[in-house]
């Protein structure tokens, strides 16, 4: 089936639906999903989002721009960042207008509360800058930008999976898109199109991502030669439930949470003196680690406490809710009265796919572009996260650089007509491609293959990591591409064919844990989220630039390319909490 | 040990009506009811059709009966039932089958879209926030609880006899905004769910409530609205 659009976003998560409301009422846009839009991941994200609003204390947005940068150990592109947080408090306002319901001060402000990183006057104090509703920020803002959209009558495409992206002379004009509930393909024509199509968590064993967060987006820009940009730094965020890697906020620390070994010792005040818990996630990561391989862990396990006992129950109901529910159902732990087991989980993608400050999409390091094809949100890298995102700034760049994108979508399709296509079907290949894999005879499953996959990414390529580690990990992954290619499909349906999507995923994540895995083997040096044990200083000479990764064939590892960073206002220093 | 799952089961490819099947699998006291789907789809049957994709409670897809109770798969554990080694799990009553335990959530969200599901407000909009009382937040806070799983709605039995009624869900949501101090629609939105099929269709049956996985007190937020258009009609006349 065709359909002619001028805008597909592919996504429904925040980064997409911000776009399209940018787009406008008179832009045809259609909004494609492999999940219903409000079962999107943007909805997990819990504990706030930042701007230097000053409502608690006196706040500017340079000092949020400072902490991001620090944050992201001087990886970030300063000029992106500058953006980001400049922007911070309009988009803030903007969504309040919208209908947000944040959490209030006693005035009737906008409430904030401290969070990982955050400080005033240049790394001085913790400060309190994340706005939030409750522990449900994302939830909240999800529905109420997609309920504007309802409003907007945008047209969904829920429970469509995007197959390929229609390329034409360097020209992105479209995507093919496989309906979930009824087997069939459809082509989606249109002037422009916009990956928001979120994270790759999946990749790895313990995870606080959806089932659905399984990079296929950013695998089919990669293969349809879009640059990859620092995807070997992958946020593992310090305080996953044990075992089970679901999210426990950071705003339980920014609330007054604590972490506590074996000893019932507060360790963090000897890793960071001044901001203590609130030190940024790849450091209390590492923290978490090594108290664990000191031997402190509780009762000799690999966890850790996070103790929130003194906070009392009006702090937990009103602003902790949905975490002490988590709690409750999934570890037994009352969190008002007994210590929550946590140790780092795999959350966030730092890298993704290469873009420009209005989401252009880039294929090389020379600014060379992929024209029609945008990115946003977590499968993008803009960068402003750089080597590791601070909280609550994931929801901002979800939305300040949704709302980028779809201005400049919205420019760039006043200025073409829609892109001729030539006689030929667009689904032709990938319905080749899902014909080959339906009747593929091959004896794999797609199960086994992805869970040693997310068994090596977790034990070899996740908090630390060693070279020659990696050079084994690159090898183990070559060998599970190759058997990914004998995998053989059971359900043969053409309704609701989870079996077939599984195949199709397993291929994605396989490709970015290479890209992944390379970036971190070729990077000799420790910096923000990438830790090497047998390089453990950061080595600004050589690796103060960016690394991408350009597809070279479904056989062969990436092309690894590297990239200069963009520095305005901070120069590189040690970096110390 | 094992338990033993009887599954719902209906392919519109080739079964004219639906049927049960059982599946055995090795289980811990802490597993998902949702691990034990995806282990029986990944081991035993890859055609088994559900929904899932948060898996902590968040996003609201997996809704379904669970020993005839409606839960979600991911929030409900093993543990969590005394009969730990019998489990029959069937689709959402109310809503039409797609495949299995899939169902066709589309007259739902209708619903939902059908009460103006967005702040409606004719005041300029300031320069920063609007300013609004933490009390009167606290008030529609249980409503932003809601994760759209329709739980509520497969739950009630005047749903189920009336299809015209908007049902728990969607009124729930138009509690969200008829309390909320920034929308100024209040007028018009209780006019519209002043009905036999809005908010009066409701019969205080507390089963929505009962079922909900959030803990939202339904039944007492539409009790809300019911006195507000009362108050109104007094203040009117």
């Amino acid at each position: 089936m065709n359909h002619q659009y001028d805008v597909v976003i592919v996504g429904a998560g925040l980064a997409g639906l911000r776009a399209a409301i940018e787009l406008g009422e008179d832009t045809r846009t259609a909004i494609i999903s492999k999940v219903f839009a409000t079962r999107s991941h943007s909805g997990a994200a819990q504990g706030g989002i930042g701007a230097a609003l000053g409502n608690e204390e006196e706040d500017h947005w340079k000092w949020h721009m400072f902490d991001t940068v620090k944050g992201s150990d001087y990886l970030a592109d300063q000029d992106a960042v500058e953006i980001l947080t400049k922007d911070a408090p309009r988009t803030i306002y903007e969504l309040e207008h919208m209908g947000v319901p944040f959490n209030r001060t006693e005035e009737g402000r906008i409430a904030q509360r401290a969070f990982g990183g955050h400080t005033s006057n240049f790394g001085k104090a913790a400060i309190k800058r994340a706005c939030f509703a409750a522990d449900r920020t994302g939830r909240v803002i999800l529905d109420t930008l997609w309920e504007k959209c309802l409003q907007r009558g945008i047209d969904f495409f829920n429970e469509y999976q995007i197959m390929n992206l229609t390329v034409r002379d360097g020209r992105c004009c479209g995507v093919t898109a496989y309906e979930l509930a009824s087997g069939t393909l459809h082509h989606f024509h249109s002037k422009a199109v916009l990956l928001a199509t979120g994270g790759a968590g999946k990749i790895f064993r313990t995870s606080s991502n959806a089932f659905a967060s399984t990079g296929d987006g950013m695998a089919i820009a990669f293969r349809a030669g879009a640059a990859l940009e620092d995807m070997e730094f992958v946020q593992f965020h310090p305080t996953g439930i044990y075992k089970l890697g679901i999210l426990i906020s950071e705003a339980v620390r920014g609330e007054g949470g604590i972490l506590r070994n074996s000893e019932g010792e507060r360790f963090m005040e000897r890793y960071a003196p001044t901001i203590k818990d609130l030190a940024p996630r790849d450091m209390v990561s590492r923290c978490i680690l090594r108290e664990i391989r000191d031997g402190k862990g509780i009762d000799g396990k690999d966890y850790v406490f996070l103790d929130l006992t003194h906070l009392g129950e009006e702090v937990i109901s009103s602003k902790l809710a949905e975490i002490s529910g988590f709690a409750r159902t999934y570890a037994g732990v009352d969190v008002t009265k007994e210590p929550i087991p946590v140790q780092p989980t795999c959350h966030y993608m730092m890298g993704g796919i290469a873009t420009d400050t209005d989401g252009r999409v880039m294929v090389d390091n020379q600014d060379h572009t992929i024209s029609g094809l945008y990115a946003a949100g977590e499968c993008a890298c803009v960068s402003v996260h750089g080597a590791n995102r601070l909280g609550c700034n994931s929801l901002l760049d979800v939305l300040v650089y949704g709302r980028r994108a779809g201005r400049s979508i919205r420019r760039y399709i006043h200025t073409i007509g829609l892109p001729p296509l030539s006689g030929d079907d667009p689904t032709a290949e990938t319905a080749a491609q899902i014909a080959a894999l339906m009747e593929s005879t091959g004896r794999e499953r797609s199960g086994a293959i992805r869970s040693e996959m997310q068994k090596i990414m977790m034990d070899d390529v996740s908090v630390f990591r060693r070279g020659e580690t990696l050079v084994k990990v690159m090898e183990k992954l070559r060998l599970l591409k190759e058997r990914c290619g004998q995998i053989s499909i059971q359900d043969k349906g053409r309704c609701f064919n989870r079996d077939l999507l599984d195949a199709l995923e397993v291929g994605y994540m396989l490709d970015l844990a290479e890209a992944i895995t390379l970036g971190a083997l070729n990077r000799d040096e420790s910096r923000g989220a990438h830790f090497r044990e047998d390089c453990p200083d950061r080595d600004d000479e050589h690796w103060l630039v960016h690394s991408l990764f350009c597809y070279a064939g479904p056989k062969a590892a990436p092309q690894f390319l590297t990239k200069s960073v963009k520095i305005t206002d901070f120069e590189p220093k040690e970096r110390k909490y | 040990m094992k338990s033993t799952f009887i599954i719902y089961r209906f392919d519109p490819a080739v079964d004219s009506e639906g049927h049960y099947q059982e599946y055995s699998l090795e289980t811990a006291p802490t597993d998902k009811i949702l691990d034990c789907l995806n282990r029986i789809r990944w081991e035993q049957d890859p055609t088994l059709a559900y929904r899932f994709s948060c898996a902590h409670g968040i996003c609201g897809s997996d809704a379904m009966m669970i020993n005839g109770r409606i839960e979600l798969a991911c929030q409900k554990l093993i543990r969590d039932f005394k009969t730990a080694n019998n489990f029959v799990i069937e689709p959402l009553p109310l809503f039409n089958v797609v495949k299995d335990l899939v169902v066709d959530m589309n007259p739902f969200f209708e619903k939902h879209r059908h009460v103006r599901p967005y702040l409606i407000s004719d005041l300029d909009e300031p320069e920063r926030e609007r300013l609004q009382e933490a009390e009167n937040q606290r008030f529609f806070e249980p409503a932003l609880r809601c994760i759209l799983c329709a739980s509520c709605t497969a739950a009630c039995p005047i749903s189920r006899a009336n299809p015209d009624y908007l049902g728990p869900a969607a009124l729930l949501r138009s509690f969200r905004y008829i309390f909320d101090s920034r929308d100024t629609a209040t007028g018009s939105r209780l006019a519209q769910i002043d009905t036999d099929d809005g908010v009066w269709g409701c019969k205080t049956m507390w089963w929505c409530t009962d079922v909900c996985p959030k803990g939202i007190p339904v039944t007492k937020c539409l009790g809300q609205i019911k006195r507000l258009v009362r108050e109104k009609q007094k203040t009117e006349s």
